[in-house]
């Protein structure tokens, strides 16, 4: 896999990213009518994914990880903050046609590959609704050529005989591999993967996880892969982000994320993953605890009350990304920057 | 030797259908120590929750127990009728399932729940099974206000300790656990995972723990059973299943997931779908996905054969008959 070592490349080229957001926000209004209370799902989140890159976006059930996917998708609209795509302000986008061309260059890719097809069509249904839908230009002989090419590319061979199929004569892979060839159908530029692999048995989650670092460095295209699985993440992606209850706290090329985690929380992480070569480290105190339900807080590090390292800072002044390293930032008090890296400003 | 808590002998689960009936466990074979820590692990489909709703007598139709005996406390349950069955099941044996939202009653309090289980199984006072209640679930962690909470009211984790903590009522000899940790993020498996196995080292109860995810369990359990298209295909210590797999089948499942630690090496995973089981190859089940498969392999059918301490069912290795599991 060449282009996965020509990582530094991909980083070097950074003028405007394909996707950038701005201090991006959403929070849900909780309650009666009169209620004033709110859900901080994502509190200020800036997000940077570049061309032919794998952003993996790291948390707990809860952390606001698809809420931020939603957010890009569109489904969610923001309560402040930008999303600018290749920059362009998406808010802007108001007239059918520049919406479908902002869908069509993002679409999705969801968890559940057994709810997200529907049953009652054969399995190149969905692919072939997106490329009526998106492509145009295409006639009906150019469509179902063009979805024989698609599932070939993904995997599902012989396309023939697989196109025919219904979704229950397919397994859990196959069926998210016709999720990926009806996002590709629209020849996108991002793929929203909301965690792709967590309903698949671990003897097919490598099949998926290869497959879309193969569609990166083959079709060129960029994902965003939502986790909460940081192995998998170091897996496929380029870089990793890691969120906390609505906070991005962590951020910075996979390898530099894994070799040297800076916040706390993504050490609780790692330590969390299970690996049979390594004796236990793992006890329950050190995991006591899950996300909070950030209900209009206060200030302050919102993993303050799981981290063993909280000091009294934390619980007054909410940590903003500080660098910790080239190209590698967290946003934590306690944590120390390596040696020569400028301690101010994020 | 003191007998064991629980000793399977060549059930056979067959699903029956009008055209064809599907055998989702074939032949067998399993001997549980008091006190241990057994873990069945294998792909979807290839029998292992059909074995464990075999073992606890909980198949409803279509499927039905063909062949084969689950000898527990002295009693053969494939041949107890309900009313036997009820006095065992909570007390001597209980079940977790896969799906805590599912599983627990969304109009139910928590307290109510409990409460059904030990008006049906015992005849404790109120106030006896109000206390026991809050004992139990203090033990997995969870404060006894929740016992007024309603299922909706706890996050995933907790709803999933609260399916332990009522399988633990009674102190059973034996609890069975389908996936209880599929639903939950990867910290929330290691922390429900330690849980699990410090309850076990303390309560002393025995237990099956079903899963797909090997890696899961190879901290926490004694013996490893792997099981592939209804058939069992080894079955070793955790340790020596890990060091050294012998099955082609283990291997890829050991292959399968991405580690955190030393350089990133490329998976494989295991190409291909497990068989229909309608229709199983007429050779060894895991020939047409097996990395090492040989020309006899096609034809003749492997029987389970002991290698050192372990059993396995692949012909790279020589027919020694098989002692008992």
């Amino acid at each position: 896999m060449a282009a996965t070592d020509d990582r530094t490349d991909t980083l070097a080229m950074a003028d405007e990213p394909l996707l950038r957001t701005v201090e991006l926000t959403k929070h849900f209004h909780l309650g009666g009518l009169f209620s004033k209370q709110a859900l901080h799902a994502v509190d200020g989140a800036n997000i940077v994914i570049r061309e032919k890159e794998i952003l993996a976006l790291v948390g707990e059930s809860g952390s606001g990880k698809s809420t931020v996917a939603r957010l890009l998708a569109m489904v969610y609209r923001p309560t402040s903050g930008q999303i600018l795509f290749r920059g362009r302000s998406v808010h802007e986008l108001r007239s059918r046609k520049d919406l479908l061309w902002y869908r069509r260059q993002v679409p999705m890719v969801f968890q559940d590959p057994y709810s997200s097809i529907n049953p009652v069509f054969r399995v190149s249904h969905p692919v072939l609704r997106n490329l009526q839908l998106h492509r145009p230009e295409l006639d009906k002989a150019g469509r179902n050529a063009e979805v024989e090419r698609l599932f070939e590319l993904v995997g599902l061979t012989p396309a023939r005989e697989m196109l025919d199929k219904f979704p229950y004569e397919m397994s859990g892979g196959q069926r998210q591999r016709v999720g990926f060839a009806a996002a590709l159908a629209v020849e996108p530029r991002l793929i929203l993967a909301d965690e792709p692999v967590s309903m698949l048995d671990v003897s097919i989650r490598a099949g998926i996880l290869n497959l879309m670092i193969d569609l990166r460095d083959r079709l060129g295209v960029s994902m965003l892969y939502i986790t909460h699985d940081i192995a998998s993440a170091r897996y496929v992606a380029d870089r990793i982000m890691v969120m906390y209850a609505g906070h991005v706290v962590e951020t910075g090329p996979a390898e530099a994320v894994l070799a040297n985690p800076k916040h706390f929380y993504t050490q609780l992480l790692l330590a969390a993953v299970p690996d049979p070569r390594e004796r236990t480290s793992f006890t329950t105190s050190a995991s006591i605890g899950e996300p909070p339900k950030v209900v209009d807080p206060t200030p302050g590090c919102r993993f303050r009350t799981r981290c063993q390292s909280a000091v009294e800072e934390c619980s007054r002044v909410t940590p903003v990304l500080r660098p910790m390293a080239p190209g590698h930032a967290a946003a934590c008090h306690v944590a120390t920057p390596d040696a020569g890296v400028q301690a101010s400003g994020a | 030797m003191a007998s064991p808590l629980l000793e399977v002998r060549g059930l056979c689960v067959d699903y029956v259908t009008e055209t064809v009936d599907v055998r989702a466990v074939d032949n067998a074979d399993l001997t549980l120590e008091r006190g241990e820590f057994l873990a069945i692990v294998g792909e979807s489909g290839c029998g292992k929750s059909t074995l464990l709703f075999a073992i606890s007598r909980l198949l409803s139709v279509p499927a039905e127990i063909s062949a084969g005996s689950v000898m527990f406390h002295g009693e053969n349950l494939v041949a107890l009728g309900e009313d036997q069955l009820r006095a065992l099941r909570w007390r001597d044996y209980s079940v977790v399932m896969q799906s805590a939202m599912n599983a627990l009653n969304p109009t139910l309090s928590i307290a109510a729940q409990f409460r059904d289980a030990m008006r049906a199984h015992s005849s404790m006072s109120d106030a006896e099974i109000r206390a026991r209640s809050a004992e139990v679930l203090r033990l997995v962690g969870i404060d006894e206000v929740h016992l007024a909470s309603f299922p909706h009211q706890l996050s995933g984790g907790m709803r999933q300790r609260a399916m332990i903590a009522m399988a633990l009522l009674f102190t059973p000899d034996l609890v069975i656990m389908d996936e209880p940790t599929s639903a939950l993020d990867v910290v929330g498996q290691r922390s429900l995972m330690t849980q699990i196995k410090d309850l076990q080292e303390r309560l002393g109860f025995a237990v099956i723990f079903v899963t797909h995810d090997m890696s899961l369990v190879s901290h926490y359990s004694d013996r490893l059973v792997v099981m592939y298209a209804g058939q069992l295909v080894e079955v070793a210590t955790t340790e020596s299943l890990f060091a050294d797999p012998l099955h082609p089948y283990s291997k890829g499942l050991l292959d399968a997931f991405p580690s955190i630690r030393g350089p990133r090496r490329v998976l494989t995973g295991i190409p291909g779908s497990p068989p229909d089981l309608a229709h199983p190859p007429a050779g060894c089940r895991f020939a047409p996905r097996c990395p090492v498969v040989m020309e006899a392999c096609t034809t003749e059918r492997p029987e389970l054969v002991a290698v050192g301490a372990s059993q396995v069912r692949c012909l790279l290795y020589p027919a020694v008959p098989a002692a008992a599991v």
